[in-house]
């Protein structure tokens, strides 16, 4: 309990934060966000760096022509971009309910 | 002052008498006028710098779509807009996996360390830290750690400013240094974080608007055809001056046959620093402290990753155009290597004449100042508030207004520091190459720390020294080991140019030994429920304190 003053919260607010943390249902928030979360992390870490990989170790295969000059590799490092922006509309989407969760949560302690 | 000298200098002598008054003029007229509106600004936000979270956090006043653009502003740097342009317009694709890696690193952002950094924090990436550990120590460490990437950072923006500024007004790169410096360091001390989120703003929206243009005019050169420019592209051969290759194809960079056995593993390497590091760059994190909420942050993220997406598809279209585009001789240095920073402004010359070129080298101006005066701001924000007032004075402020004093002091430290060493540096060292290692300093030493004591509750005080210093020592001791460290190419004791794929796992394994070989600490534990609450729901976090 050594905070100093200059990160201390305001003074105001001292709720039972081991009585919060416990709340089932701030528990199923966590569990809600671990579910989203951590697949999502998942699966962009394989598919960015799948990437790398394949342009790294197997050239010919990314050299390989789909539209024109167009090759797959332009094309899969072209579908990164889409992918990071669906994730963003995604997460927004259920980070948006969450937010509900956590305000009824804290409700009552602000 | 800085401008007489500006103005006195003779212009140069190749240019045509009659282009003299016109077309010479115009860079200088168009950088005067941007430097005189952010000038303005700062004044406003001087006026308007009350106080500590006034300076530090612009009054948590920045709404979502402004922080998004600024976002957007402090990051897409010079490196990007000079490096990646030159990366793509002499390495094809292999170039293109820079931006690439700048934009997916922001699902790291958005989905880990935005919203519980916003609500557990106050001015810096450490208060995150220090909420639940020993203050005294990881402040300590995190304000040495962000000065140092910070620093890195910015010796490639310098870099970059030296080499536009020598090459626009005729100003020898070291003096062209010190005056960005100069500018920078008046932003940052009186306009504080208010004025440098406006100049990253305004920043933003000019590199977009210079990009599009750009972009335009590459596909009017080629017919607004896809087929043709890609047809171009993949028989890429500089205006006729070389002979064709094929850029779109990868390996020209880090291919076995360019780079040798480790070049795929390079590339990786380069990758995985990217995709980890944007998640610990103190001035990117220092951004969401500026916004009313957790959840502005992540609308913040939302807004960024749209204007940054679209500016790095564009980057491909200046890399890869110039390389249809321009003559060799036009892109290759004085003594013939390849001119790997100027390659957008003389493209825009070519295409658009004087008057964009002017345009274009204004953008980049605009852009080293923003995202210099953002590297500063964060750095000298760290110094005061981690190091000064919680290390020094043990969180006692012992007079009011000190920590902003210390914090202006410290700014103008950071620049002297990095003017020296971008001049010591010289023009010719590629900026974005600068960039990706202090992203993978930051990915090293700040990343795996952050993560931790958010997210695993047995994390210590021990776990994160450790991982803060092991990450940041490993970092640069690969570096200098590295094929561009101090023994240069033949004599490199660590085959990679970068780091990343050892250095991430080993600052993550030193924060995780350093924990587990300790003593459990029962207090950093018991603490840990509330951090949680905080970080997860937003209760009792910083408020907003102006509109």
């Amino acid at each position: 309990m050594s905070q100093s003053p200059l990160d201390a919260p305001s003074p105001a607010l001292n709720p039972d934060w081991e009585k919060l943390e416990e709340k089932p249902e701030f528990r199923a928030l966590l569990v809600r966000k671990r579910q989203f979360i951590v697949p999502s992390l998942v699966f962009f870490m394989l598919f960015y760096l799948a990437l790398p990989i394949l342009v790294g170790y197997w050239p010919d295969l990314m050299k390989t022509k789909v539209w024109g000059e167009v090759n797959i590799a332009y094309v899969f490092a072209l579908s990164q971009f889409l992918m990071a922006w669906i994730m963003a509309y995604l997460y927004v989407r259920v980070a948006a309910k969450w937010d509900k969760s956590a305000a009824a949560i804290i409700k009552g302690h602000e | 002052m800085i401008f007489d000298a500006l103005f006195s200098l003779p212009f140069s002598s190749q240019l045509p008498i009659l282009s003299l008054s016109m077309a010479s003029n115009a860079p200088l007229i168009m950088f005067l006028a941007f430097v005189g509106l952010t000038l303005l600004i700062t004044f406003w936000a001087a006026k308007k710098n009350t106080g500590a979270s006034a300076y530090f956090a612009a009054g948590r006043s920045i709404t979502g779509w402004q922080n998004g653009l600024a976002v957007a502003g402090d990051y897409m740097s010079a490196a990007s807009f000079l490096g990646i342009s030159g990366m793509i317009c002499f390495s094809g694709y292999d170039g293109f996996m820079y931006s690439v890696g700048f934009l997916v690193a922001y699902i790291t952002v958005l989905l880990v360390v935005a919203e519980p950094l916003r609500n557990a924090g106050k001015y810096t990436m450490a208060d995150l830290l220090a909420y639940r550990l020993k203050p005294r120590p990881v402040r300590a460490l995190a304000s040495l750690s962000t000065l140092t990437v910070s620093t890195f950072y910015m010796i490639a923006q310098m870099v970059g400013a030296g080499v536009i500024i020598q090459r626009l007004i005729g100003l020898p790169f070291a003096p062209a240094v010190v005056g960005v410096g100069v500018l920078m360091l008046v932003y940052v001390v009186f306009g504080g974080m208010l004025a440098t989120t406006w100049v990253q703003i305004i920043k933003a929206l000019l590199l977009i608007a210079g990009a599009l243009l750009l972009s335009f005019l590459v596909l009017q050169f080629h017919e607004f055809s896809f087929t043709k420019f890609f047809n171009a592209v993949a028989h890429a051969d500089y205006g006729g001056t070389a002979e064709p290759k094929n850029l779109m194809e990868p390996g020209l960079k880090f291919g076995v046959a360019a780079a040798g056995p480790w070049g795929p593993l390079d590339l990786i390497s380069l990758c995985l620093g990217l995709v980890l590091g944007t998640a610990g760059l103190p001035h990117i994190l220092v951004r969401f402290y500026t916004v009313p909420d957790a959840k502005t942050a992540r609308s913040s993220v939302v807004w960024a990753m749209a204007i940054i997406g679209a500016f790095y598809i564009m980057t491909t279209f200046f890399g890869f155009g110039a390389a249809t585009i321009l003559e060799k001789a036009k892109i290759l240095t004085a003594d013939g290597k390849p001119d790997t920073n100027m390659v957008a402004p003389i493209l825009a010359q070519h295409l658009g004449g004087e008057l964009f070129f002017a345009f274009i080298s204004a953008v980049a101006f605009a852009t080293i100042l923003a995202v210099v005066a953002g590297l500063t701001m964060s750095a000298s924000a760290s110094f005061a508030h981690d190091f000064y007032s919680n290390v020094i004075h043990h969180g006692k402020e012992n007079r009011p207004g000190m920590e902003i004093r210390v914090a202006r002091i410290t700014a103008f430290c950071v620049g002297a520091v990095s003017i020296g060493i971008a001049i010591y540096l010289g023009p010719s060292v590629n900026a974005a190459f600068l960039v990706g290692l202090a992203f993978a300093v930051a990915a090293s030493a700040n990343l795996p720390v952050i993560v931790l004591s958010v997210f695993w509750k047995r994390f210590n005080t021990s776990g994160a020294v450790a991982g803060l210093a092991v990450g940041l020592i490993s970092s640069i001791v690969l570096i200098l080991l590295s094929p561009n460290g101090m023994f240069g190419k033949a004599g490199a004791i660590f085959p990679l140019e970068n780091p990343g794929i050892v250095s991430i796992p080993i600052g993550f394994l030193a924060a995780w030994l350093g924990t587990i070989l300790t003593a459990r600490d029962p207090a950093a534990e018991a603490k840990f429920a509330e951090l949680r609450v905080r970080a997860h729901t937003g209760l009792g976090s910083e408020k907003a304190t102006s509109h």
